[in-house]
């Protein structure tokens, strides 16, 4: 479903130098898996993340996602590749001026849905999350699991085939944690929605990954299979890691 | 000058009712122009000198500076000074350079560019965050200003035009002095010229009070729309 083939990515420092946030990277996922991207803060998991939609444009390489070369897409095209992709954030960024079920229909609205498809669809998403009684309240107005939660009904909307999730529960407690990792875990189940998740907890990736990469200094380390809630690391410098994490 | 009775003096002001009505309608006239160039040429001025910045949607050097410097230099004439610099266009545009109409030309120069800045900084309240979830959904430049910047933004933006429109109402009544006529040229004429000092303290009550309305009316709208 997701190939990043070579891709990279560095940043200006204020000062002048440059910093590779993420080195020469490839890396394969496929249809309907949830796969975490774990490592340090600063090891580049969340640039790398953000290069599968390109918020993050690769200085070199490419990036395929159900089949289409992102980085080879004029600006409409990838918009509406980008609709195809669901975002989940850490800090949630719903519009604080619209309500829930508002911010559930904005980008089904940008899709250009029409009224009545974004009303049914809105109900089902709610209904997906279980907010349904909360259609009519502002963010404001929501605990930080059940804003998560909008954020994941607003991701599901216009049924992507893909969502990404930058770090969507290190905002929040562990009980919360739990409800927003199921959360997560049935959409995949239920619509076979593959799903990308950036954590530096373990405890998330044993929850709910199949697969994850451990990434350092912006680079794969191993990508390691998750198998009855433990992850298989083959190599010592990834034991290493996940000893000290 | 000798002191005067307040009946006296009421009665010079209900003499002058049909005149203080006058130049209420002529500072709305003013007002009404002035406020509207702002916000349909100032309004998209300021979005478009947000977008440029540095980091932001239609992030361009050249055009953040040209724009920044334009803004300051408009900004940065004494509003007289303007007044008077502006008249040869103000006799094309109007065809005039005295009455109301006339006196809303320099006014919208100068309110251009202050709403203009002030909805820039308006919207640099609206955290990148929830821009580059709209950006993330495939939303296109228009509809993350239409759809997500504006909207999200529309409490400060009714502050900001709280903010312009009395710092107008006092600019509207320098105006009035050279021949734009409003409460202030009315308070002018007869307060200090003819030494009729209950028509000058009745203009500024006058003026207090409506900057009170204006004020409380502007929080009341942001208040209602701010979801935040």
């Amino acid at each position: 479903m997701i190939h990043l083939n070579n891709v990279s990515k560095r940043f200006r420092h204020p000062d002048g130098g440059w910093f590779d946030a993420v080195r020469a990277t490839t890396l394969s996922i496929a249809e309907g898996e949830i796969f975490g991207l774990i490592g340090f803060s600063g090891a580049g998991k969340s640039t790398l993340l953000r290069l599968i939609n390109l918020l993050e444009r690769p200085e070199a390489g490419a990036v395929l996602v159900d089949g289409q070369d992102l980085t080879r897409l004029s600006a409409s095209e990838l918009r509406r590749a980008r609709q195809n992709i669901g975002m989940v954030f850490q800090q949630f960024n719903l519009l604080a001026n619209r309500t829930v079920a508002e911010n559930v229909a904005f980008p089904l609205e940008i899709a250009g849905w029409n009224r009545a498809d974004i009303a049914l669809r809105v109900a089902e998403c709610l209904e997906v999350v279980g907010l349904t009684d909360r259609a009519e309240h502002y963010p404001a107005q929501l605990s930080g699991g059940q804003k998560q939660r909008v954020g994941i009904a607003r991701a599901l909307a216009p049924r992507p085939k893909v969502i990404l999730a930058d770090e969507p529960t290190s905002a929040l407690d562990p009980k919360t944690t739990q409800s927003v990792l199921q959360c997560l875990a049935d959409i995949n189940a239920r619509f076979g929605v593959t799903i990308v998740l950036v954590t530096h907890e373990m405890g998330v990736v044993r929850a709910i990954c199949q697969r994850a990469a451990l990434l350092d200094g912006g680079s794969v380390v191993e990508v390691m299979d998750v198998k009855q809630g433990e992850v298989q690391a083959l190599s010592s410098a990834a034991r290493d890691m996940l000893e000290a994490a | 000058m000798e002191a005067i009775t307040f009946a006296e003096a009421w009665s010079n002001l209900v003499l002058l009712g049909p005149e203080i009505w006058q130049a209420c309608l002529e500072t709305a006239l003013m007002l009404g122009i002035g406020l509207s160039a702002a916000v349909l040429l100032g309004g998209p001025l300021g979005v478009w000198l947000y977008l440029a910045q540095p980091g932001q949607i239609l992030a361009n050097r050249f055009v953040a500076g040209l724009l920044g410097w334009l803004v300051n230099l408009v900004r940065s004439f004494p509003f007289i000074i303007l007044m008077v610099s502006l008249v040869p266009l103000t006799r094309l545009i109007v065809g005039s350079t005295i009455g109301p109409v006339a006196a809303a030309v320099p006014l919208s120069f100068a309110a251009i560019p202050y709403f203009a800045r002030l909805v820039e900084q308006t919207l640099r309240e609206v955290p990148r965050g929830v821009v580059e979830a709209a950006e993330a959904m495939g939303a296109s430049p228009l509809q993350i200003v239409f759809k997500v910047l504006l909207r999200e933004a529309r409490a400060g933006l009714v502050n900001a035009l709280t903010i312009l429109t009395i710092s107008f109402l006092s600019y509207s009544a320098v105006a009035g002095v050279v021949g734009g006529g409003g409460i202030g040229d009315l308070a002018i004429r007869y307060g200090y010229y003819r030494f009729q000092s209950e028509v000058m303290l009745a203009m500024v009550l006058l003026l207090v009070v409506v900057v009170q309305i204006i004020q409380l009316g502007g929080n009341y709208l942001a208040a209602r729309l701010d979801k935040r």
